[in-house]
């Protein structure tokens, strides 16, 4: 039955990953906006113009 | 639309006055992807639909590759890993390009990613119906299968770390961080369950062994739901239903809490698969509490999803798209709310081992993964290909008949698992069991697994309307393989003292690499330590003995065929149960059980008590011809047992990996084992000739009957310790 406290263990130490992943994204600022990210990815990248890029019509 | 967003963006482009450089996105990785999600697809489900009717009509196991105990593996592995999983790769391809502004990071790390996955998917169609297995639920594949698998994996996340390191927007959108995590998890979970040691080529021993090992299986089990079939799915949700419906996710706060949610409790769930059985009640109640607790994060998920489309619920009549999206968010939820009740203990005493969670996870499987998966691949062909859709028409049946299809594998199957469990426990008036002959609780639910059968075909016929119709989309426009798109320059960021100590290394992607190799590799070492702690301390049983050598061998025929599929080997404390198989199960008694075979569904009877029932003449009669001991028995002949011969090739070898596992084989047993299996042959098949059945005792029928009949009376006579 050991294993438990294995699978404990790991378990504390993948939720301990999101946790830090969690602070750190905290800190870098990534929840600072919490509008703009979700309407930025609507827009669709803009297509080169013509002379930038003869590759496609 | 389009135009508003291109003007839109120009006009912050002009105001940001910032350099514009031309990024090339890959179309054509997302393309195979897709395509081999599609035609994977197709063929998973028809060998799904294969197994349903099966069970009506058994003649259809044809033969010996294709018993039900080989093809039901076959099934799960092929919708899970090869639908599914190209599907996840095609969507993350997609989307990840287009969040970070750059291409991906390694073409040639995005090939090896396909056609190894598809190689991969390739050796399961292989080994799978050869009857290769470790018998663990979707964790069939053998270990060299094993291994490639993992390098795969540490390749797709190679490229996809490289690709999110060299983004050219500093924000990650909430969907980069799902499938972050579906990285990580999946790592940590594979390598952790898949740990057996290798006795020949294509087959090893779990190391861990009984409680433990289903255990480990089942935190792998419920975490293969939640991190192959969820989070990366909800990463896709998160990216495509706002693309489609062309509006901002409901709250993108809500995302954030729900991700950190989710993935935190989800880890923890994975006992409730194991209600009332031998593992300890503490972390029975662990996996509970966990799995009610589920239900916030879950909802938060579905319900952002769907009141994104508030306001724009009149494109939902128009667009097809929408149309799969909002039909899979809500089986999402209904299959998230089922889950936590399912977790209750009870509500599991019920379900447990019944049709009724085949139906959920089909109401998963079918309505979330296979509708998003189909909402997302009627987006993308038009995308690459610069065209319309070439059927709306068509795509409307196709959403028409799949939802139809849904229903009718769900609710026949909620009913045949009602049905069977209160067969199960009732009792008459004068206290034994109504329904003693399992069988009768067997016939009585065909009829609904012929209907099940039906909607999985309605499904499946809408999946082809499909490939049809991206077909000829294809066919009418153009692809383009390299997608141009004028995208903000890199800013060389200045030093700055404050600058957080991570920045340094996301810089770099050659250390982030090597920095996310060691923290996969945590997850290998990690595994190391419970090697030298399961030495158990499961309630030790003095009578529990070593299987003999032809017991060991009868059991790895046992798993070579699947009857594990089938039969569980854990009766549950229940007077039903104890009454119908005999005393309940104990930890203790499964101490030698690398792997474990207790098997999480009963379409047959449980057979951890099976030993000593019937007599070995009985036991040789059904397996030749179930039927001839079980008029209406639904289960496969097995004629080839009685005709091959016996390989005991590598019983040295498993003799000594078992000891290696912890089996007290005294030293140098591998030098007599052999003799001792042909004594104990001689034995049962001299037996069988008192009975007029004439076999010799180098038969594989023979080990089979041998292990048939030790199960479960190590304890007998003494069952009121």
């Amino acid at each position: 039955m050991s294993v438990i406290f294995i699978l404990i263990l790991i378990s504390l130490l993948v939720a301990g990953t999101f946790l830090a992943a969690f602070l750190w994204a905290m800190k870098s600022g990534q929840f600072d906006d919490e509008f703009t990210p979700s309407v930025r990815m609507l827009f669709d990248d803009e297509k080169p113009s013509k002379q930038q890029s003869n590759s496609h019509k | 639309m389009l135009k508003d967003n291109l003007t839109q963006d120009r006009d912050r482009h002009v105001v940001s006055n910032i350099d514009q450089e031309i990024v090339m996105y890959d179309n054509t990785i997302v393309r195979n992807f897709s395509i081999a999600a599609a035609v994977w697809g197709i063929i998973g489900m028809i060998v799904g639909l294969t197994a349903a009717l099966q069970l009506v009509f058994p003649a259809l196991n044809f033969s010996e590759i294709t018993t039900f105990g080989r093809i039901r593996p076959l099934h799960t592995n092929a919708v899970i890993f090869a639908f599914v999983g190209n599907g996840i790769f095609a969507g993350i391809y997609y989307s990840l390009q287009r969040l970070c502004k750059t291409r991906m990071y390694s073409d040639a790390l995005s090939n090896i990613n396909f056609w190894g996955w598809q190689l991969i998917i390739l050796s399961a169609v292989i080994t799978l119906p050869l009857g290769i297995t470790s018998s663990k639920e979707y964790a069939e594949l053998e270990w060299p299968i094993d291994i490639a698998i993992t390098g795969i994996w540490v390749v797709f996340g190679w490229n996809m770390f490289a690709t999110i390191l060299k983004r050219r927007e500093k924000h990650m959108y909430v969907a980069i961080w799902f499938y972050i995590a579906t990285f990580v998890t999946v790592a940590v979970l594979h390598i952790v369950n898949s740990f057996g040691l290798p006795v020949s080529f294509m087959k090893s021993y779990s190391w861990y062994a009984g409680v433990q090992d289903a255990l480990v299986q089942w935190w792998y089990g419920h975490n293969a739901v939640a991190f192959f079939l969820t989070t990366p799915y909800l990463g896709l949700m998160y990216y495509f239903v706002p693309k489609a419906a062309n509006r901002p996710v409901y709250s993108y706060r809500l995302s954030i809490i729900h991700f950190w949610a989710l993935i935190f409790i989800y880890i923890w769930a994975g006992p409730h698969h194991l209600l009332y059985t031998a593992l300890p009640d503490w972390a029975q109640s662990l996996g509970v509490v966990f799995s009610i607790m589920l239900i916030a994060p879950s909802w938060g998920g579905m319900l952002n999803g769907l009141l994104t489309l508030r306001g724009a619920w009149d494109k939902v009549r128009e667009d097809v798209v929408l149309k799969f999206m909002v039909v899979a968010l809500t089986a999402y939820g209904m299959a998230t709310f089922e889950g936590p009740m399912l977790s209750l203990k009870n509500v599991n005493a019920i379900a447990h081992f019944t049709d009724w969670v085949v139906a959920h996870v089909h109401v998963g499987g079918l309505g979330w993964n296979g509708f998003l998966t189909f909402g997302m691949l009627y987006w993308l062909f038009p995308k690459m290909y610069r065209t319309e859709l070439w059927s709306k028409k068509l795509a409307n049946f196709h959403f028409w008949i799949g939802t139809l299809g849904i229903i009718f594998y769900a609710l026949p199957m909620y009913w045949a698992g009602f049905t069977q469990s209160l067969m199960w426990k009732e009792f008459t008036a004068d206290g034994f069991l109504a329904y003693p002959n399992f069988l009768e609780t067997v016939t009585q639910i065909k009829p609904m697994y012929l209907l099940r059968a039906f909607g999985g075909g309605l499904f499946i016929v809408g999946a082809l309307a499909m490939c049809y119709n991206l077909y000829m989309t294809a066919k009418k426009g153009s692809f383009l393989a390299n997608e141009p798109s004028q995208v903000p320059a890199i800013k060389e960021e200045k030093h700055d003292a404050k600058e957080h100590w991570h920045r340094a290394i996301e810089k770099r992607p050659t250390q982030l690499l090597i920095f996310s190799l060691i923290v996969i590799l945590i997850g290998g070492l990690v595994e190391m330590v419970p090697t030298f702690l399961v030495k158990s301390n499961v309630p030790t049983i003095a009578s529990v003995k070593p299987y003999t050598p032809l017991e060991l061998e009868g059991r790895d025929l046992y798993i070579k065929e699947g009857c594990n599929n089938c039969h569980t080997q854990m009766i549950r404390p229940f007077r039903s149960e104890t009454e119908r198989y005999g005393e309940y199960s104990k930890a203790g008694e499964f101490v030698y059980d690398h792997p474990f075979l207790w098997g999480s569904k009963r379409t047959g009877p449980d057979l951890h008590r099976e030993g000593g029932k019937y007599p070995d003449s009985w036991h040789y009669n059904h397996m030749l011809d179930p039927e001839s001991m079980s008029p209406g028995s639904i289960m496969p002949a097995y004629p080839w047992m009685i005709t091959r011969k016996l390989d005991t090739d590598n019983l040295e070898a498993k003799i000594s990996a078992m000891r290696k596992l912890g089996v007290p084989y005294p030293e140098g047993y591998e030098d007599k084992a052999l003799a001792d299996l042909q004594t104990q042959a001689v034995g049962i098949s001299d037996n069988l000739a008192q009975s007029g059945i004439r076999v010799t005792s180098d038969k594989e029928i023979i080990a089979m009957i041998a292990y048939l009949q030790r199960l479960g009376i190590d304890i007998k006579g003494e069952s009121n310790e």
